[in-house]
């Protein structure tokens, strides 16, 4: 075994900013305060506040006192919540052991992704290339225990420690406060005189335990790996839900674009790594509580016909369905939900198979179809048994065409939705008359006449007229 | 005869085989094409049948002259063959018990309905470029020079053989369509090309459909 931790120092100030749309200059005079009503405290705060002296624990007026253009808010628990659970299904693409038991650390089992992803280095570089891109202020470090990993990532960020013997020396020279001890232990401990871990190592055990009880020997057992650490595992859930919040209100649907990137990207990351696809979604746009009390928000559906995760292609979905439904009020948050995903199958190709065009399969092509033109505006035909021209056919989906049993008189490609009256006479009668009388078992009853006939135009036409022969015509196809 | 004895014959063949050299017979390099499944028409198209790639215009005076059986021995062979053909923005109904008796195989034949023309044509030129569909109808109704334009890339993009229906007086307009073929009805139909990439449109007209 050998953990990763990812430490995350700005959690609440990542997770904001992920939040805003785009990094304007007020960012950089923003504060994290606490959410104590009385007595605000700065939880974290912006690079340039910080040179100001502005420090985690300090009073919001202090801070205000260092730093007089502050900028304040109040950290959301949840919102960091969102993000450690994006990062740990963002982690388990490259691992099946991830732990959020951390509430600002992800820890992370490396040692079996070696082989697939390539030795520590690279595997490094690349986490902190799309950490990096995620936007994600990080630490890393990797020993053979969870608690070291966490402890060496606090004091060096990059450490790497490969065996116990190491982890041991590695431990010893670090403070006792990175330790994630009880704040109290540390407290009594320093008040011994102790500042390092080889001194609280040095002591007698038993002595240890009668003071501060079996829980911090148990825990100094598991930093150095003396004593198993059980640690609970994440399990990527089977639903997505993201969401985007915006300061202003957006009218258009062309500005919902770039965070709807953002929200699908965020999607396609989250399907990779949990290997699925997506079939069905949706694109929540939520109004003004206070001016629309009433609207609802408004959900648009997309469907598609075969599981997908690629990003271009859910973006471009996307895009269609906003453009055939503009915006009904101005929006203030921005969802994307997508629950119980589907296994993704890659559609094969062949290697051979010199494909033209955009190289899109069919799904594909009917869910761009349905998205902008509606849901059931794509359609398929089948036969149906039924002597009545009018019920002959039908409108399928999915199901397999069977083969009719009926084999009847001529019968045109083109049939009108209802029979129109016949201009003029035809010109010459060329089969019929085909009499169809059915229908009397469901109320559709009819009793007619069908003929081919020419028109003075030379159309071919089916046609019909009651029975006896005496009632008009009226036009029911064409033989195109 | 000097001349030409003295040039190997390869270097003729592939000055013959380039596609800027015009002959006046039908030239026989290599064009995509699916057959028509109409003997007489495949005789006098250039390719020996609709050409891959390519918008296919088909002119008519009305409905019920002919015009989709023009077509349908060609997407019975593409959906035959499971390729998938679509219908976009037919005028009427499609009507499965026809379609099936004459060969086509409903589970590839799809089709599109769209409220505007202009979603229309949207529809068509997707499905052209998408390069899944072998054969894409549209009836274009107010069709432009530049919506033209438009769905012969797409066709050339996603080689697909693209129809299009239009109304015989479209006839007297230019059309970027590398094929157009007018249909005339009165004692029975007949047919006449009057533009064909690749040789001369042949004069004289072929019967499509008897009278009587």
């Amino acid at each position: 075994m050998l953990w990763a931790a990812l430490l995350l120092p700005r959690l609440g100030l990542d997770a904001l900013a992920r939040s805003v749309p785009d990094a304007d200059a007020r960012m950089q005079q923003l504060a994290l305060v606490s959410r104590d009503q009385a007595c605000p405290l700065i939880v974290d705060a912006m690079p340039r506040v910080r040179e100001a002296g502005v420090r985690r624990g300090q009073t919001l007026a202090a801070a205000q006192a260092l730093f007089p253009a502050l900028k304040t808010a109040v950290r959301d628990p949840a919102q960091e919540c969102r993000l450690r659970e994006l990062l740990a299904g963002w982690a388990y693409g490259y691992s099946s052991q991830v732990s959020l038991r951390e509430d600002d650390a992800i820890l992370i089992e490396v040692g079996g992704s070696f082989s697939l992803f390539g030795p520590w280095p690279r595997l490094e570089r690349r986490w902190r290339e799309e950490l990096n891109a995620l936007g994600i202020t990080h630490r890393l470090a990797v020993a053979p225990t969870a608690l070291g990993a966490l402890a060496l990532a606090r004091a060096q960020d990059g450490a790497l420690v490969g065996n116990a013997a190491t982890l041991r020396q590695a431990l010893d020279a670090l403070p006792i406060g990175h330790a994630r001890l009880d704040p109290l232990v540390v407290e009594a401990l320093r008040g011994m005189g102790l500042s390092r871990l080889r001194e609280v190592y040095a002591l007698p055990r038993a002595g240890l335990i009668r003071r501060f009880g079996a829980a911090l020997a148990e825990h100094l057992d598991r930093l150095r790996g003396a004593a198993p650490d059980p640690l609970p595992l994440y399990r990527p859930p089977d639903r997505f839900h993201a969401r985007m919040e915006f300061d202003h209100e957006i009218e258009s649907s062309e500005t919902l674009r770039f965070p709807l990137h953002r929200l699908v990207g965020d999607l396609c990351a989250f399907l990779t790594s949990r290997d699925g696809g997506v079939q069905q979604l949706a694109i929540v746009l939520e109004h003004d509580p206070l001016q629309f009390r009433q609207r609802a928000p408004t959900r648009l559906a997309i469907g598609l016909q075969s599981p997908q995760r690629d990003a271009r292609t859910i973006f471009e979905l996307c895009l269609l369905r906003l453009q055939a439904s503009p915006v009904p009020a101005p929006v203030r948050a921005l969802g994307v939900q997508a629950e119980n995903l589907p296994p993704f199958v890659p559609l094969a190709r062949d290697l051979f198979d010199e494909a033209r065009g955009a190289q899109l399969d069919w799904p594909q092509l009917a869910d761009r179809l349905h998205n902008r033109l509606g849901a059931d505006a794509v359609y398929a035909l089948a036969v149906a048994d039924d002597p009545r021209p009018e019920h002959a056919w039908r409108k399928r989906s999915i199901a397999p065409a069977a083969a009719p049993v009926r084999r009847p008189g001529p019968r045109p490609g083109w049939l009108l939705r209802r029979p129109l009256p016949l201009r003029g006479e035809p010109k010459r009668i060329l089969a019929g008359p085909e009499r169809i009388e059915a229908g009397w078992w469901d109320g559709g009853d009819l009793r007619r006449d069908y003929y081919v006939i020419e028109t003075q135009q030379g159309q071919r036409a089916w046609a019909f007229r009651g029975i006896g022969g005496e009632a008009p015509w009226l036009l029911h196809g064409w033989f195109a | 005869m000097s001349v030409l004895a003295a040039i190997p014959d390869s270097a003729i063949d592939a000055v013959l085989r380039d596609p800027r050299v015009w002959r006046g017979a039908a030239n026989e390099h290599e064009v995509a094409c699916v057959p028509s499944g109409h003997a007489a028409l495949d005789a006098i198209l250039p390719h020996r049948g609709w050409t891959q790639g390519a918008m296919t215009e088909i002119l008519f005076d009305a409905d019920g002259t002919g015009e989709l059986a023009l077509v349908l021995p060609a997407l019975a062979r593409l959906t035959g063959q499971k390729r998938h053909v679509v219908l976009v923005a037919p005028p009427y109904l499609p009507y499965a018990p026809a379609l099936f008796v004459s060969g086509i195989d409903l589970g590839y034949l799809h089709c599109v309905e769209a409220s505007a023309d202009a979603q229309a044509s949207w529809a068509a030129e997707q499905c052209l470029r998408s390069g899944v569909c072998a054969a894409v109808l549209c009836w274009p109704r107010q069709a432009t020079d530049r919506t033209l334009r438009r769905l012969q890339v797409a066709a050339e993009f996603g080689n697909a053989l693209g129809f299009a229906f239009r109304p015989a007086r479209a006839a007297a307009n230019p059309s970027p369509a590398p094929t157009r073929i007018r249909l005339q009805a009165g004692e029975g139909t007949h047919l006449r090309i009057l533009k064909c990439r690749g040789a001369n449109p042949p004069a004289r007209s072929i019967p499509l459909r008897q009278a009587g």
